[in-house]
């Protein structure tokens, strides 16, 4: 415990911080894995995330495809093509949330 | 439920607004107004009076505080990195202002005021648009990048953009309705069990032995309501500082 006290070439936080390495005062930084496990608190909290992704997903691509046919007058087209675009960013949302190795 | 006759399940009334007094039905404000006057309050008064003693070793209620304090700093550092500093404040209030609407609704006679979409989706919407400024001021036009991946092929490009487009617009409204979803799902099973208690009341005879079953299971709904409260108000932060990440960092 001795040996960093009053040492020369050291400054306060450099003995603080060895000081506090010593004691196992600095937790480890919390990975990624963990993190996104405390998250899912359960089978049904995971399915209910998933089902809320997906349907928002889905309802801003209904959404923005019936405006932009309501707008140029194509009712089914935009409509169809951003239905399949919402289903796969749902499914890109969903992926994003439980997939492996967040991008960090 | 209503007094006289036989009781019925009235499951969603319990979130019908009604304006406060005179005064209130004079400016329209209403029960859940009040609840987030007072969530507010209790939030300052809890730091004002936490920190006042400034003691080296804390009692409890400056613990109270610290923890407070710490918690969502921590959040914001963990996720976002040394910039996270920087969005704290941000996350503080978000973190308390649900986290207080949510508690402070499973008191009885109280109202929760994060059980109205118009609640939850005001406060995803000024997530969303404070990121996306937050990115924009960051990064410029090159946020725009943020939607196409790079590396990926340019020939997917038509693909690939609306995909995150959307993406990228339905986290306000996961965010919204995970929320509201949360609440009142909690809520109307609490006043569908308590419904019940009272109809199994009426029985004759074993009415009360059997009223003690939807009793408990309210008991245990509001320690589960408990838990969701404070995870869902987790929840919440958490989703905006990773968030707030991307804009900082893109990607």
């Amino acid at each position: 415990m001795s040996e960093n006290m009053g040492g020369p070439g050291e400054s306060f936080e450099d003995r603080l911080r060895a000081a506090r390495k010593r004691q196992g005062m600095d937790a480890p930084a919390a990975t990624d894995e963990t993190t996104s496990s405390a998250k899912e608190s359960s089978a049904l909290g995971l399915g209910l995330r998933v089902g809320v992704e997906l349907v928002s997903a889905l309802a801003v691509a209904v959404a923005i495809g019936w405006g932009l046919d309501r707008w140029l007058h194509t009712l089914p087209l935009f409509l169809v093509i951003f239905m399949v675009l919402g289903g796969a960013a749902g499914l890109l949302n969903v992926w994003r949330q439980v997939g492996p190795a967040p991008r960090r | 439920m209503q007094g006289g006759g036989e009781p019925t399940i009235n499951a969603l009334g319990q979130f019908r607004l009604e304006p406060v007094g005179y005064l209130g039905s004079a400016v329209n404000f209403t029960q859940s107004n009040l609840l987030m006057v007072i969530a507010a309050a209790l939030v300052l008064l809890l730091l004002y009076y936490g920190s006042r003693p400034r003691a080296v070793v804390p009692g409890r209620l400056q613990a109270l505080a610290e923890l407070a304090y710490e918690f969502p700093r921590q959040m914001a550092v963990d996720q976002i990195g040394p910039e996270g500093k920087r969005f704290f404040p941000f996350v503080f209030t978000l973190f308390f202002f649900v986290l207080m609407g949510n508690l402070l609704g499973l008191f009885p006679f109280s109202f929760t005021y994060t059980s109205h979409i118009a609640v939850t989706a005001a406060l995803a919407v000024l997530v969303i648009v404070i990121v996306t400024i937050v990115a924009l001021a960051e990064h410029g036009w090159t946020f725009f990048t943020y939607f196409f991946p790079s590396g990926a092929p340019v020939f997917l490009a038509p693909l690939i953009v609306p995909i995150e487009i959307i993406s990228y617009l339905s986290r306000p409204v996961s965010l919204s309705i995970r929320l509201f979803a949360n609440m009142v799902a909690g809520h109307v099973m609490f006043a569908v069990f308590a419904a019940f208690v009272v109809m199994m009341g009426r029985w004759h005879g074993v009415g009360m032995v059997a009223a003690l079953g939807p009793l408990a299971v309210n008991v245990v709904l509001m320690g589960f309501e408990l838990l969701v409260a404070a995870l869902q108000a987790y929840v919440f932060a958490i989703l905006t500082c990773i968030y707030l990440h991307d804009a900082v960092h893109l990607h």
